[in-house]
């Protein structure tokens, strides 16, 4: 229990870093960049939206920097990030509303599918050490790991996209033809145009989970209670899930929480590829358009969501191993 | 790799020498084991290219005085893109730029890096607290938006911007691994006796703590150098660099917002791509052959009987010198 608030605490904490760091960023920045967008729309901003961003990046305003900082983050923590400018009038969490889905379904789908698989290609190439697996993954992982992880989508556009055309790569869904909502062809769209985004993210996210997975395995195959199992008699089966690998999983959950970072950005710019229409795709057209709000707005929503999915990570960790409940 | 120190079976045997020795050992490992020279090898290229484009590509590669998009031939390696530029003299010419970024914010990170990890766990108690902290908040707030935002906030990044913004916010992963080692040297003999001698905390960090933990140290850079790369190509890539830079980024930009892929481009955007990814995977070789010195247990199988030898041996040696 200790455990879980301190990790709250620290969840709390970060929190509250981002924010200041979406409040100071613009301001330090010489000649605060928001400043040549405000003027660009104002005229076309209804003085309660214009209001709403003065607060957010401080344009237009007497107060102190503290004063300013206690407005920002009451009206944030209001729930109030402002209108977006790009899609005036609609304000910036109904925007980012409009995108979240897709990414969430692309990333959430994906990361459990590379989880599992890599988790298991780890376990079976420490348990047949120097066999074939194990001498063909490693090394192979190690390399695509290190890929960038736009590249493999834009080889995957143009080999599978473009050259034989078995999947489409660009969008979500058919914009002129589909329907969106619950009938079949549209979810089979939906599922086709995100073959080739969740093949790029799992591509170059699997490997981390077979590495870590195969050499926590090889130390825990070396532990005294493994060759007990053996000397019992154990099928080497049950050794290898029950004894070995229930062992050496942990690391990977807590790596699991480390790398969601990694896969979020590198899904940024899987998106910006395949013009996939999430949360990253869009942060980089507010990015293009100057739209400040809903780019301040986003980077919040994705760092609140990663590190929601880390809290939940150390409190799984947590349940499944006690020792990191008295560790520190 | 996110490998626990705890979970290391041995210390490092690295851990006890001196730096001289340190390396030499880390010269000859690179020698012995396959992925470090395959990874020295690659390195090796991309620095001399870097160093001396004009060696190789006597075009200038900003210059657009082809005829646009020429095939693969003899006078063009790769072709010329929509703009008639020489496609790899762009990428001769822009390996300059990128290991530059690499170089710079490698060093940079490695030094921030080693500072916090070291003197975290050196000094302890509120030092370590807060150090921690600071630590663990910047590894889990997503970089690469943050970066995003700093980028467009500062109008698209000269390569000096970017190298500034890289380094402040990506020291922390390997801050963590290095105060983890540290945390283990702590109580050792040699520090014990150094602080007896009444030598200062700082020259005990320096030249005490910091030579008997270089190999960690080298692979820190090399991981870094390798998110350096990642996230300096990325930034150019979607256009929050310099677009006059001449770099694989840039190039890629170019290549995006011409749609190279759909009008029948593709090497413009592949070409640039595959070259971050070929420096990548040799940043990344060196490191996984650096976790298999570290950690013997990991060399493949076929060499490890014959390496136990010489790991005895070693390891006798260096009781000796304890």
């Amino acid at each position: 229990m200790r455990y879980a608030l301190r990790r709250l605490g620290f969840f709390v904490l970060t929190l509250w870093v981002a924010l200041t760091l979406n409040f100071l960023l613009p301001r330090l920045m010489p000649g605060n960049p928001a400043l040549a967008m405000m003027s660009k729309f104002h005229g076309e901003l209804s003085p309660k939206a214009l209001n709403a961003l003065e607060i957010l990046f401080g344009v237009n305003t007497h107060e102190s920097l503290v004063g300013q900082y206690f407005g920002y983050l009451h009206q944030i923590l209001t729930g109030n990030l402002g209108t977006s400018l790009d899609e005036y009038p609609a304000s910036v969490t109904s925007v980012i509303g409009s995108a979240i889905w897709w990414t969430l379904g692309l990333i959430g789908v994906t990361t459990v599918l590379a989880f599992i698989l890599g988790t298991g290609l780890g376990i079976v190439s420490a348990w047949r050490r120097g066999g074939k697996l194990d001498s063909i993954v490693p090394p192979v992982f190690v390399i695509t790991s290190a890929i960038p992880y736009f590249w493999v989508a834009m080889v995957l556009v143009l080999v599978f996209g473009l050259t034989l055309k078995w999947f489409p790569s660009q969008g979500g869904y058919y914009v002129t033809t589909d329907s969106p909502g619950l009938n079949l062809t549209f979810i089979q769209d939906v599922i086709n145009h995100a073959f080739l985004p969740a093949v790029s993210l799992l591509i170059t996210t699997i490997g981390t989970w077979i590495l870590t997975m195969r050499n926590t395995m090889i130390t825990t195959l070396a532990e005294d209670y493994v060759r007990m199992a053996r000397a019992k008699g154990l099928p080497g089966r049950r050794i290898m899930f029950d004894y070995a690998a229930r062992n050496a999983i942990l690391p990977n959950l807590t790596g699991f929480a480390m790398s969601l970072g990694f896969v979020v950005s590198g899904a940024i710019l899987i998106e910006y590829v395949f013009n996939y229409p999430g949360v990253g795709f869009m942060l980089l057209q507010a990015v293009s358009g100057e739209d400040y709000p809903l780019m301040q707005g986003l980077f919040l929503l994705i760092t609140v969501a990663v590190l929601f999915a880390i809290l939940v990570a150390d409190i799984l960790t947590a349940l499944l191993d006690p020792r990191t409940r008295a560790a520190r | 790799m996110a490998m626990p120190v705890s979970g290391v079976p041995s210390q490092t045997p690295a851990a006890q020498v001196p730096a001289g020795r340190a390396l030499a050992r880390v010269g000859r490992a690179i020698t012995s084991n396959r992925k470090a020279t395959v990874g020295s090898i690659l390195l090796a290229i991309f620095i001399l290219i870097a160093i001396f484009p004009y060696a190789i590509a006597h075009e200038s590669p900003i210059q657009d005085a082809y005829a646009p998009q020429l095939g693969i031939s003899t006078a063009h390696l790769l072709g010329t893109n929509h703009y008639g530029q020489d496609l790899f003299s762009q990428l001769v010419w822009g390996t300059r730029n990128v290991m530059i970024i690499a170089l710079v914010v490698g060093l940079a990170t490695t030094a921030i890096a080693v500072l916090v990890g070291v003197a975290a766990a050196y000094l302890g108690g509120l030092w370590d607290s807060s150090l921690s902290v600071l630590t663990d908040v910047l590894l889990v707030i997503p970089l690469f938006p943050l970066l995003i935002v700093i980028a467009a906030y500062a109008q698209g990044g000269t390569t000096l911007v970017l190298i500034a913004a890289i380094t402040l916010t990506s020291w922390s992963y390997t801050a963590r691994q290095l105060r983890s080692q540290a945390l283990t040297l702590r109580n050792r003999d040699f520090l014990e006796a150094a602080r007896v001698r009444g030598e200062r905390r700082l020259y005990i960090i320096v030249v005490e703590v910091i030579p008997t933990m270089i190999s960690l140290i080298v692979a820190s850079f090399l991981t870094n150098a390798l998110y350096a790369v990642l996230f300096a190509s990325s930034l150019q890539f979607i256009g929050l660099g310099d677009p006059n830079t001449v770099s694989w980024g840039t190039t890629l930009y170019w290549a995006q917002n011409n749609a190279a892929l759909q009008t029948g481009a593709p090497l413009w955007a592949i070409a640039p791509g595959a070259c971050i990814a070929v420096l990548g995977a040799a940043f990344a070789l060196l490191n996984y052959a650096f976790d298999e010195i570290g950690n013997p247990a990991l060399r493949p199988v076929r060499k490890i009987r014959q390496k136990r030898k010489a790991v005895q041996l070693a390891s006798g040696d260096v009781e000796g010198v304890q």
